[in-house]
């Protein structure tokens, strides 16, 4: 289970967390929308120890990640795979040494295993053949797969994907919503998939959270999320441009400015 | 006219701006030790390669440098001494001013531009391409992967190449002597043995491995701490580059004021 508890975050004068509490629970793939800049990737973040927080705690499977010494910390990423917006491959590694580089690093298997393993993971996002080719060579959806690729190597519990289908084609985005699907239903993975692409979250998601001025304005399933009530969450989903009062600030302020969210 | 309570408002933050950049470079060094102890299984395959790229792909430009600097200082030298002095001393200088001074520090500043830039640039585009905290998350710790083995890369390697920088200059300065100031072999090889210590060859190399400790860190910190995209990346290399410079010149002064003019004293 993942547990983000009342977390605080800001960088200079900009307060991008505020409070923000969510419960991830296991086999279910959480959405978590919102506008830009509203401080998705930084909620995420958290859970893998990228960035502390200034107030709050996140808790992974019971352990408090802010807490965690640096070896317990470096174990529990063993466990979750991060899936990063623009993939985030070595350039200078070919695909296939990208994709066993966490499993390396692990030293569990032998070269041979982790061979097989590189294989298998890259023929579950349909990228066979691919190992010998650098990432430069690849297209902006092939990358994604190979960074899906590369996370799911390590068999991890949990899965956290960074805005996956941001700048993809509709086809595209759509072969990699089945991807994410495939993943839990494959490999039981419990994941959080950070999206604007309300397609892509009704399609992927079990349960979805509105993260709204550093805290979550809304939380539960697709369906209570279609029929929302909230004119914040509404015109977020409905991609309305003329905005109740409320959401068009907020809006405007999370364009202004800050980190990526 | 400013407030005064503005004027130690900007005073408190500032001071704290340079204590928290102070903490920040002390806890990057603590890191780089605790990563060179307790995770070689993670730098030490690297360590070959960035030998490589930052010392002998460095050789070029470093011997380069030596052999227009070996030249001049023979040429300046004759000039210098104009009848006064015998002209063998001709040897004398250039030995002395290449081994304890110019080899090190102009081969630095060369290296410091081309090694510093590079690793800023690298480690800066890895930042802000999230590849840093890709390493991260599949349990690699991004010091004892990337700064550590460029450290001690640079470290090792300056002193490799400002040796044969040293070599090649003063070979530059023989050659210039018997082709443009006809002097004989014999009579430069004279100069260059009268005061030559085996404590000048000592200080310049130790000198150079300062100069690729502190080259080297400064561009994994300025890489480290790249923010914001292309121009982020920019910033970082010049001013790796920059500071890289200073230290060096920092440094030359340590080095002259503590073991240099403790032996002449």
């Amino acid at each position: 289970m993942i547990k983000w508890v009342d977390v605080y975050k800001s960088f200079g004068e900009k307060h991008v967390l505020r409070g923000f509490t969510l419960d991830v629970v296991e086999g279910e793939t959480m959405v978590i929308i919102g506008f830009s800049g509203s401080g998705k990737s930084v909620a995420i973040k958290h859970v893998v120890g990228l960035l502390m927080p200034d107030r709050g705690t996140v808790f992974v499977d019971g352990k408090e990640v802010p807490t965690l010494p640096r070896r317990e910390l470096y174990d529990l990423r063993g466990n979750i795979g991060y899936v990063f917006q623009f993939a985030a491959l070595f350039d200078s590694l070919t695909i296939g040494e990208n994709v066993a580089m966490g499993l390396r690093k692990q030293g569990k298997l032998t070269e041979r295993e982790i061979e097989q393993r590189v294989e298998e993971s890259l023929e579950l996002v349909d990228l066979p053949n691919v190992q010998e080719r650098f990432p430069a060579e690849l297209s902006g959806g092939m990358r994604k797969r190979v960074g899906i690729a590369r996370a799911v190597a390590l068999r991890p519990k949990y899965i956290l994907y960074d805005e996956p289908t941001t700048g993809l084609d509709p086809v595209t985005s759509a072969v990699i919503d089945q991807l994410m699907v495939r993943m839990r239903e494959k490999l039981g993975v419990t994941s959080v998939v950070i999206t604007h692409d309300m397609r892509s979250a009704y399609t992927v998601g079990t349960r979805i959270a509105m993260l709204y001025e550093g805290r979550v304005r809304q939380v539960g399933t697709v369906e209570e999320i279609q029929h929302t009530s909230d004119p914040v969450v509404r015109q977020f989903i409905e991609g309305r441009a003329d905005l109740e009062p409320e959401a068009a600030v907020a809006g405007a302020r999370a364009e202004g400015g800050g980190r990526p969210g | 006219m400013p407030q005064i309570g503005d004027v130690i408002e900007t005073i408190g933050a500032r001071t704290r701006e340079r204590l928290e950049s102070a903490g920040r470079t002390g806890r990057f060094a603590a890191d780089i030790g605790r990563a060179l102890l307790a995770d070689t299984a993670t730098w030490t395959p690297l360590l070959t390669l960035q030998m490589q790229r930052l010392g002998v792909d460095s050789l070029p430009i470093g011997l380069l440098i030596a052999v227009f600097t070996g030249i001049v200082l023979a040429l300046l030298a004759s000039y210098s001494f104009t009848g006064a002095v015998p002209l063998y001393f001709v040897g004398t200088l250039v030995e002395k001013t290449i081994t304890l001074e110019l080899a090190p520090v102009l081969t630095g500043l060369a290296l410091a531009g081309r090694v510093g830039a590079n690793i800023a640039a690298e480690l800066g585009t890895m930042r802000v391409t999230e590849q840093i905290d890709a390493l991260e998350t599949l349990g690699y710790d991004p010091v004892a992967r990337l700064v550590v083995p460029r450290v001690l890369a640079g470290t090792l390697m300056f002193p490799i190449v400002v040796g044969l920088a040293m070599l090649v200059g003063l070979g530059a300065g023989w050659l210039a002597s018997l082709g443009l100031l006809h002097l004989s072999s014999e009579q430069f090889l004279k100069g260059a043995r009268l005061f030559y210590d085996v404590f000048d060859v000592r200080y310049g190399l130790v000198k150079a491995s300062s100069f690729g400790l502190a080259v080297t860190s400064i561009g994994c910190l300025h890489g480290l701490r790249t923010r914001g995209g292309a121009e982020g990346v920019g910033r970082a290399a010049t001013q790796a580059v920059v500071w890289s410079a200073v230290m060096i010149l920092v440094l030359d002064a340590f080095w002259a004021m503590t073991w240099l003019q403790g032996r002449s004293g």
